[in-house]
């Protein structure tokens, strides 16, 4: 926790509030500010950049779910990929308009969410765990053999988008696709942002670290999980919907279990719990696969599996653990006798 | 009759297999009074306490919150109705400060955890009752601001009783309160349920007689998953039959 | 129909003797191994090596496979997977999903991305026909239901009627009480996750011919293995093996009746399944 105050003052200004302060503010601003930095400085590779914020959301989704309500799931490509085919469907069959498309596709994620949460939260978390993974992978096996619907292997080609807001049309260069991801990111971040601070995210907090004393404050947790899992749906939706709609095409890929884990491996590697670990930890991976991948790819999944099994015994502090770590060592050594 | 007892139960059972963990047990908590649940290991306190809060399902037999049948009322709507516990062996959030803790217990009574359009800090009564009510349980500021993980174990038991009293519970489950603290903190937690307000009906599972006799009007003696004596603390002090299951244990404290 | 049957019945016994390791490590140490398949494709690799490459008789690729493979799981134990005991599933999870990652992409590497193919010896070769010629059934398939058959008893006797299995079910049924026994919970999980490693090495040179072999096995049978654990339970013998011999006949019957759907019945099965018996293993650390 940051220094300034009396305690007596800190004591109710703490409460729900992520650990901030100046520096927490500084590095906020920071990674916002980079984002139309890279804008600017790297007009190549904005379709990359735009892939970028497609995984931080997708993250996101995740560490909602894992990271604040502490479910696991192995299944959370599910809800990405029925948002892509959900937005890339609309368009093929003649409804290119972006936002509506992307809200459809994000309820539509989020209806799934609701009709599997009783089967996911029913039974141990070992169990839904595996519902997780078999939905998932249901989902992955629709999709391939409902080829006529979705062109199977084959991608759904013919994906159209109209202008955003009938104003800024996807150019060649990827600049208004890159500008859409990003202001629906930020959108998204704020509005998870209020949610985790809020009675309700703290419950979520408080279901993770013990569900039988939640039960003992009188919470309906199971009500509450399938909220968070539903919201995280909705998220995952609207990460699908945006690649669909920015890539103009939509592949199978996007419900494979590959999918899945490199978002578990993206939030372990920014740190869970934290909103910007999945943000940072996307970028990490988007850009090391962008530069490891042009050697083979193998070598590719060879680095991505030895990566979760080193955060996995190392713990799961991710960067941001270790910036916080490095940051408390530093104001302890600074503050010395003091405090 | 008069009013309806705060708690009671009738002819509650519950089995495991063949062994019938509790087994026919009544009882019924006057409103107000201070009423303590003793017995030996395995006499099936614990099975009890959970069939009273709503944790597991009853075979047989009926639980009844001030009059009102709650039996078939899952955990989280009996404590909506009043119905708050402590637990023996800590249930806390180690990551998140007392301050935190006690806040998302008033919030849950409050029916705010649904929300999620407002900050927590944007409540600011809750954190306002919260740290009037851990300065009660004598919390400094530091204290309350801390990680939970970081406090002394005494003060993680008032913590399970703030927790509790949160709620502003009618009917309060007391499971051994005072369980592992070191002699030097226990004096603090024993203040605490000392201190709690009269209106609150509470019920004490307890293994250290003295406590129970301190604190005790009335006594149930639970032996093999059934009531063996109920009475005031002399007359429980003295049944031959309760002496006989303690092996002069309670007898030595009387 | 006969045919599909024991086509069935004998991928189902595969199956068993491939997933078996993993009931234990799941039942005992409360421990998700998504990387139990991994120990399989390597069993699966050194045979085909062997056989393929050196000319090694297929009886002694079979000893072999098994054999790496325990060594395998043995050194992985040791090195990497007691870090994770006692961690939550989200850790075990990662962390075995890393494993798979490093080993499939290991194996494309080394062996490239293409189905293995082995020749098996004369004798396991043909059908016979059965019944009257009610129904063919290729040898090899009753080879497997002969030799899966007797790796089954061979573990039931062990578990019922040995002091090591004693202990491994007192160890199953609840660690801590074990512990407090003085049984050697730690050893004993060390050895049989060797042994269940082993199992699977051979299940996975056997299952060449049958399931199939290349560098997605662990990945692509994953879902097979939890199937049979989660619905099977992990104390005894019977569970996972009824579970076993069910979801190969499912899974034969699925491809062979039912080939436009594919791999969807599979999956549905398995999220039936879990929902409609979430007892034994699964519902005893949903308990705790």
């Amino acid at each position: 926790m940051s220094g300034g105050g009396t305690l007596a003052a800190a004591a109710p200004a703490r409460v729900g509030r992520a650990s901030r302060g100046r520096w927490g503010l500084a590095a906020e601003g920071l990674f916002w500010a980079a984002w139309p930095a890279a804008y600017l400085a790297f007009p190549d590779y904005l379709p990359l950049l735009s892939q970028v914020a497609i995984a931080a959301l997708f993250a996101l989704s995740l560490d909602l779910l894992v990271g604040y309500a502490g479910v696991v799931t192995l299944g959370q490509a599910a809800f990405f990929g029925l948002g892509a085919y959900t937005a890339g469907l609309l368009a093929v069959h003649g409804w290119g308009e972006p936002l509506s498309g992307l809200l459809l596709a994000a309820a539509a994620a989020a209806l799934l969410g609701l009709v599997t949460a009783p089967l996911v939260l029913r039974g141990g978390d070992l169990a839904g765990l595996m519902v997780t993974l078999g939905l998932g992978l249901m989902l992955y096996e629709a999709a391939n053999k409902a080829a006529p619907v979705t062109g199977g292997a084959d991608g759904l080609q013919g994906v159209e988008i109209w202008p955003v807001l009938g104003l800024w049309r996807f150019d060649l260069f990827g600049r208004t696709a890159f500008l859409y991801s990003l202001a629906v990111l930020v959108l998204l971040f704020l509005l998870a942002r209020l949610v985790v601070s809020s009675p309700f995210g703290l419950a979520l907090r408080g279901i993770r670290a013990n569900a039988r004393r939640m039960h003992a404050l009188g919470t309906p947790v199971r009500a509450r999980l399938v909220a968070a899992y539903v919201l995280a749906g909705a998220y995952a939706g609207a990460a699908g919907a945006l690649l669909a709609q920015t890539t103009q095409f939509v592949s199978l890929d996007v419900l494979a279990f590959q999918r899945s884990a490199e978002g578990l491996l993206m939030l372990v590697l920014g740190g869970l719990g934290r909103l910007y670990g999945g943000l940072l930890g996307a970028a990490a991976f988007v850009v090391a696969h962008q530069v490891l991948s042009e050697m083979t790819p193998q070598f590719w999944q060879f680095w991505i599996g030895a990566a979760l099994v080193v955060l996995a015994i190392a713990g799961r502090g991710g960067l941001l653990g270790l910036l916080a770590a490095g940051r408390a060592r530093l104001l302890a050594r600074r503050g010395g006798g003091g405090a | 009759m008069t009013a309806p007892a705060a708690l009671e139960t009738r002819g509650l059972t519950r089995r495991f297999g063949g062994f019938a963990a509790v087994d026919g047990v009544s009882l019924a908590l006057a409103p107000g009074s201070r009423h303590a649940l003793i017995g030996p290991n395995g006499a099936g306190k614990t099975t009890l306490v959970n069939l009273l809060t709503g944790a597991i399902r009853p075979g047989a037999g009926a639980v009844l919150l001030e009059g009102r049948d709650v039996t078939a009322l899952p955990q989280h709507l009996r404590v909506k109705r009043g119905l708050a516990r402590t637990f023996q062996i800590n249930q806390l959030f180690p990551d998140l400060a007392p301050i935190e803790a006690v806040t998302l217990a008033l919030a849950e009574r409050e029916g705010l955890t649904a929300r999620w359009w407002r900050p927590v800090r944007a409540h600011r009564a809750l954190a306002e009752e919260a740290a009037a009510l851990l300065a009660r349980l004598r919390f400094a500021p530091a204290e309350m601001a801390a990680p939970t993980r970081d406090l002394a174990y005494g003060r993680q038991r008032l913590l399970e009783i703030a927790l509790a009293l949160a709620l502003k519970p009618r009917v309060l489950l007391l499971d051994e309160p005072a369980a592992g603290v070191p002699p030097e903190e226990s004096r603090e937690v024993l203040e605490a349920v000392a201190a709690l307000p009269r209106a609150v009906t509470v019920l004490l599972i307890e293994h250290d007689m003295d406590l129970v006799f301190r604190f005790a009007e009335r006594i149930t003696v639970l032996a093999q998953g059934r009531v063996l004596a109920e009475g005031t603390p002399e007359a429980v002090a003295r049944d031959p039959r309760v002496r006989e299951v303690y092996l002069g244990e309670a007898a030595a404290h009387a | 129909m006969l045919t599909v049957l024991l086509d069935g019945v004998a991928s189902g016994m595969l199956l068993f003797v491939l997933a078996c390791g993993l009931s234990v490590t799941l039942g005992l140490m409360n421990f998700v191994n998504l990387a139990h398949g991994a120990f399989g494709m390597a069993g699966g690799y050194v045979c085909v090596l062997l056989l393929n490459r050196h000319g090694v008789p297929f009886l002694a690729c079979l000893a072999a496979a098994a054999l790496s493979a325990a060594l395998l799981g043995a050194v992985l134990e040791r090195t990497l997977y007691r870090w994770l005991y006692g961690r939550d599933h989200l850790d075990q999870v990662l962390f075995s999903i890393g494993l798979v990652f490093m080993a499939s992409a290991a194996v494309d590497w080394l062996m490239g991305a293409r189905q293995q193919l082995i020749a098996l010896p004369p004798w396991l070769q043909g059908r016979i026909a059965i019944g009257d010629g009610l129904a063919t059934v290729g040898v090899y398939r009753l080879f497997l239901i002969a030799l899966c058959g007797a790796i089954v008893l061979a573990l039931h006797l062990g578990l019922v009627r040995t002091r090591f299995g004693s202990r491994l079910r007192a160890a199953v049924d609840d660690a801590v009480v074990a512990r407090g026994l003085g049984i050697p919970v730690d050893r004993i999980f060390a050895v049989t996750f060797a042994v269940g490693s082993g199992l699977a090495g051979l299940g996975g040179a056997l299952g060449v011919e049958v399931l199939g072999l290349d560098p997605t096995f662990p990945l692509k049978y994953m879902v097979y293995f939890l199937i049979v654990v989660a619905v099977g339970g992990a104390n005894t013998i019977l569970g996972p093996f009824l579970a076993a011999l069910l979801l190969g006949v499912v899974d034969v019957a699925g491809k062979y009746y039912l080939p436009e759907v594919g791999a969807f019945v599979i999956y549905t099965a398995m999220v039936v399944l879990l929902l409609l018996r979430p007892q034994g293993l699964l519902a005893r650390s949903a308990a705790r």
